[in-house]
């Protein structure tokens, strides 16, 4: 048998070309989590680079083996914490895929709606923190304040600001609340001027162009090889999303555009997520526009709770609550992989079920995870201060990672 | 999507060059799968990823399972997708444990099956998690080590017979009951 745990050694250079080998994180305000880098150095240039992961690793997968499928959701939301409700689609999704459950049309665009939103929040998120490392502070002030506004209509929809829980195996767990509505729209209505002010603030920024245009651009072959998804990829003018090729939700009824890069530098990366973020508030108008009537959730009583006004009136309704609450639902056995554009890329869901109440495996397809891998290509032969914009840009999620 | 008998076309054109890769077609839930052997899985990506006609040259995701108590126990999963038809195939490898049954150092034996970051550079990081949780070798790897585990861990958390197991929780209460916890 092989010898696996020997760290196979890695092409040196000349022993007149001095290396320094510095150690970046995993406690780096810089790595957006935390992700330690083990960097090598020729003077001020990067010659390689290792990432090593796995410092928050907390077993999410295995401990998802050991619960009912309604208590796994709460459970991966958790992975990667800015987009959980893409956590959720996926796994909800690949459940309702075992049990060929149809969810009715307003849970869709519901999901669709909260899915956008977490888009627009997730990449305020990056974008902020990138520009903060950047030394554009006020930006990420500005990026959060928004943010915020996203959160308070998750806290309204769902009673949570962030790991809301909001998705089911199904359908939604509640339709919008009164009022939802005119809060949404007036957010819808002024994001795009909020856009219009970041690249303001951004576009023509002499430093920010410095820094971010031809840095880290990666041909766009050596990406699809690397496996990498979403923004990073369309960027390199790839225009590749599974919004429109998955078929899988209610896209098809909207109308937007998927933004490409033409380099695939910094600058591109930045580009895209700002017209993504535009296209995001476009497809959640779209969804608010035409949200159908009707329930909210299946009306299969074997896997959806009952209606709590039920509970008192009906026994069938309280054996099922009881039987649901108490053992959750069983799954045929089979196995299926279920994926989703993330706003980081391709992100998958693979359950094994077994027949019983809980999932056999639970894998997640992170984007943060394999898009990692392009990091190496991006950094050597550049600067270490190119190194902080090429992971900003890059955009990952150590919670995603390691999970 | 290929359908069913498409699935059993490509089938027959993999085990006419190769005779034997591909033991098994599933096709559940609109997604096909092709049952590969473990020994021949490169061979049979290498004609997914090559071949006129399919061009499945994206790998979007590895990763492998544990079937316990079914025999092969392991599978090591590759969801390949051609981009421009939007299709996607599965091929999955099953693999026996080694250690099954066995005792002493033969106990310690791992499953094994061929690299494929040579035909997919993306593969790297998920083997190398395949290898982390379920002790599946990858030959021929160029790195493989722990990714996600620390690197002195023993034991292969992610299989079924693992336990779930869990540290016991100190409360402020209970230390007079447990002099020098915090050493």
């Amino acid at each position: 048998m092989s010898t696996p745990e020997t760290t196979v050694e890695r092409e040196r250079l000349a022993p007149e070309q001095e290396l320094l080998t510095i150690n970046m994180g995993p406690h780096h305000p810089a790595t957006h989590g935390v992700l330690r880098l083990v960097v090598e150095l020729e003077g001020e240039v990067v010659r390689d680079l290792r990432p090593v992961m796995g410092y928050v690793h907390t077993g999410i997968e295995k401990n998802c083996e050991d619960k009912s499928y309604w208590k796994v959701i709460p459970f991966v939301e958790r992975m990667d914490y800015l987009a959980y409700f893409f956590n959720m689609e996926a796994f909800c999704g690949a459940v309702e895929r075992l049990l060929e459950l149809e969810i009715p049309p307003r849970a869709t665009y519901l999901r669709v709606i909260h899915m956008e939103l977490n888009r627009i929040h997730s990449h305020l998120v990056g974008l902020g923190t990138t520009a903060l490392d950047l030394g554009a502070v006020s930006m990420f002030w500005y990026c959060f304040r928004e943010r915020d506004r996203i959160l308070d209509l998750f806290e309204m929809s769902s009673g949570q600001r962030m790991h809301t829980r909001y998705f089911q195996v199904g359908g939604v767990i509640e339709d919008i609340p009164r009022g939802f509505e005119a809060k949404l729209r007036s957010f819808l209505g002024e994001m795009p001027v909020r856009i219009d002010q970041y690249e303001a603030l951004l576009d023509r920024n002499e430093i920010f162009l410095r820094r971010t245009r031809n840095v880290g651009v990666v041909p766009r072959q050596r990406l699809l090889d690397l496996g990498v998804t979403g923004p990073l990829l369309r960027a390199a003018g790839e225009p590749w999303d599974l919004r429109k090729a998955g078929g899988s939700s209610a896209y098809s009824d909207f109308d937007f555009a998927i933004p490409v890069g033409t380099v695939g530098d910094g600058y591109d990366r930045y580009r895209v997520r700002i017209a993504e973020m535009r296209e995001s508030v476009k497809i959640a108008a779209q969804a608010l526009d035409g949200l159908p009537e009707g329930p909210h959730i299946a009306d299969d009583r074997k896997v959806v709770l009952p209606p709590r006004s039920e509970l008192s009136t009906s026994m069938e309704a309280l054996i099922h609550h009881f039987k649901l609450v108490t053992e959750g639902f069983r799954v045929p056995p089979g196995e299926v992989y279920y994926s989703i554009e993330g706003p980081k890329g391709e992100l998958g869901c693979f359950v094994l079920a077994d027949g019983s109440a809980k999932p056999a495996r639970v894998h997640f397809r992170d984007p943060s995870f394999v898009n990692l891998q392009a990091f190496r290509d991006m950094c050597v032969g550049g600067y270490v201060a190119d190194l902080i914009q090429n992971l900003g840009m890059l955009d990952p999620n150590l919670g995603g990672i390691d999970r | 999507m290929p359908d069913a008998p498409g699935l059993e076309l490509i089938r027959q054109q993999i085990n006419e060059r190769n005779a034997d890769a591909v033991l098994d077609t599933t096709f559940e839930h609109d997604q096909p799968a092709l049952i590969a052997d473990p020994g021949q899985v490169l061979a049979v990506l290498r004609w997914l990823r090559d071949e006129p006609g399919q061009q499945y040259r994206f790998l979007s995701s590895l990763h492998a399972a544990d079937y316990l108590p079914a025999e092969p126990r392991f599978a090591v999963h590759y969801e390949l997708l051609n981009m421009p038809r939007v299709e996607r195939v599965r091929v999955k490898a099953l693999l026996g444990d080694p250690a099954a049954g066995e005792n002493g150092a033969a106990a310690a034996a791992l499953p094994e099956i061929d690299s494929c970051v040579e035909l997919f550079p993306t593969a790297e990081f998920q083997e190398r998690e395949a290898y982390d949780f379920f002790g599946i070798v990858f030959r021929g790897h160029p790195d493989l080590r722990r990714i996600l585990m620390p690197e002195d861990y023993v034991g292969w958390p992610q299989r079924r017979d693992f336990p779930i197991g869990g540290e016991p929780v100190l409360f402020t209460k209970d230390e007079p009951d447990s002099p020098g916890w915090y050493e």
